[in-house]
């Protein structure tokens, strides 16, 4: 088969978008397990376990039910004072992610919420954004 | 070949094969029997001028201190007396390595809570917030009940930022990361003649194995001295 030069010049072009969108995609997958590693897992664990009465758990915690729809403003605004989560009592300060655009909120929301046994609702990005609204508004993607 | 060549080329080559396997097992396992057996002594030594026989040797020993525990109790060189104590630096607010490091020392205080021998101490370095009450809160939420075991510790900032540096940890006051201060995650192993003997990345769950079988080798070389002493 021979390719003539306007040819070439699309192949070359189809192969480049297929190479741009697969990076596009590495860049974004596992998102919210990496962002989980790098923002969360000290505090909170490598599987969601806590850190006995001092950190409460993740994983099997009934207060991402419970307060599903605080979640996003917690993420990007911290959380300090008293709160309960399986029936015990914790009061650690958390820092929030100020940093964190609305769609990686989004991630890693829906990996803790799909995580080491988790079954809770997943999020769309709208809804987060939809949330983010009551702490400063949305951040874009 | 006559038989007797053939025995001999037989008996040279058979030698040859066994030292070689014996010599680097020989070498190999001195070695390691020494570096099992004895722990390295840490720090800066210094020359100094003895009073009678000039200048000495000095291996680094943790400085004098007297800083007050969960339990308002003072605590100085003397409550590790005949002790061997791992140390370390955190604040109660700490949202970066201290959780991670801190439940990693707690794995090593597990293991040697049957121990007496074996003493923790953790620094605050943010005495400006973590009080007493807020120390003792820390321990007990750790579930660390037991405060003569592991001791929670303040002092003023500029005695616990020395100490940071006499157990070779650094820390400092770092208004741009989290929390406010940066510090870094070592564990020290300070044995009874106040002399560091290891250190270790306390978020390294990998060092933190290594501590964990250092601690039984320490405590084997003060029960042997103490022999030899008694003797």
């Amino acid at each position: 088969m021979n390719l003539g030069p306007l040819q070439w010049v699309r192949a070359t072009a189809v192969l480049l978008a297929v190479l741009l969108l697969a990076g596009c995609f590495t860049k974004r997958k596992n998102e919210g397990a990496r962002l989980y590693a790098q923002r969360c897992a000290s505090c909170h664990g490598e599987n969601g376990e806590g850190l006995r009465r001092l950190i409460p758990p993740l994983a099997g915690s009934d207060y991402l039910g419970q307060h599903r729809s605080s979640l996003p403003c917690q993420l990007r605004k911290g959380l300090a004072g008293e709160i309960t989560v399986n029936g015990v009592k914790y009061n650690q300060l958390m820092p929030g992610n100020e940093s964190l655009t609305d769609s990686e909120i989004t991630n890693l929301l829906n990996y803790v919420q799909t995580s080491w046994g988790n079954k809770e609702e997943v999020w769309t990005i709208k809804e987060v954004a939809d949330e983010l609204k009551y702490c400063g508004g949305a951040r874009g993607l | 070949m006559t038989f007797s060549t053939l025995r001999h080329t037989l008996s040279v080559s058979l030698l040859a094969l066994a030292s070689s396997l014996l010599f680097p097992a020989c070498s190999t396992n001195s070695a390691s029997a020494d570096s099992e057996t004895k722990l390295p002594y840490l720090g800066d030594r210094a020359m100094q001028p003895a009073p009678m026989a000039g200048p000495a040797d000095t291996i680094f020993t943790v400085p004098t201190f007297t800083l007050t525990d969960q339990e308002g109790k003072t605590i100085t060189n003397d409550t590790f007396k005949g002790k061997i104590y791992i140390t370390d630096f955190f604040f109660a607010t700490c949202p970066s390595i201290c959780p991670k490091m801190q439940s990693e020392l707690l794995r090593v205080y597990e293991k040697f809570q049957g121990d007496p021998r074996v003493l923790f101490l953790s620094h605050t370095i943010d005495p400006a917030h973590d009080s007493i009450p807020v120390l003792r809160d820390y321990a007990e939420r750790l579930g660390v009940k037991d405060a003569s075991r592991w001791h929670f510790a303040t002092a003023q900032h500029d005695t616990i930022f020395g100490l940071a540096r006499a157990y070779m940890t650094g820390a400092q006051k770092d208004a741009t990361v989290k929390g406010g201060f940066a510090h870094s995650g070592t564990f020290a192993l300070v044995d009874t003649q106040r002399h560091i003997r290891g250190l270790y990345d306390g978020m390294e769950p990998s060092q933190v194995e290594k501590l964990m079988q250092d601690i039984p080798l320490l405590l084997k070389e003060i029960e042997a001295e103490k022999q030899t002493t008694s003797r």
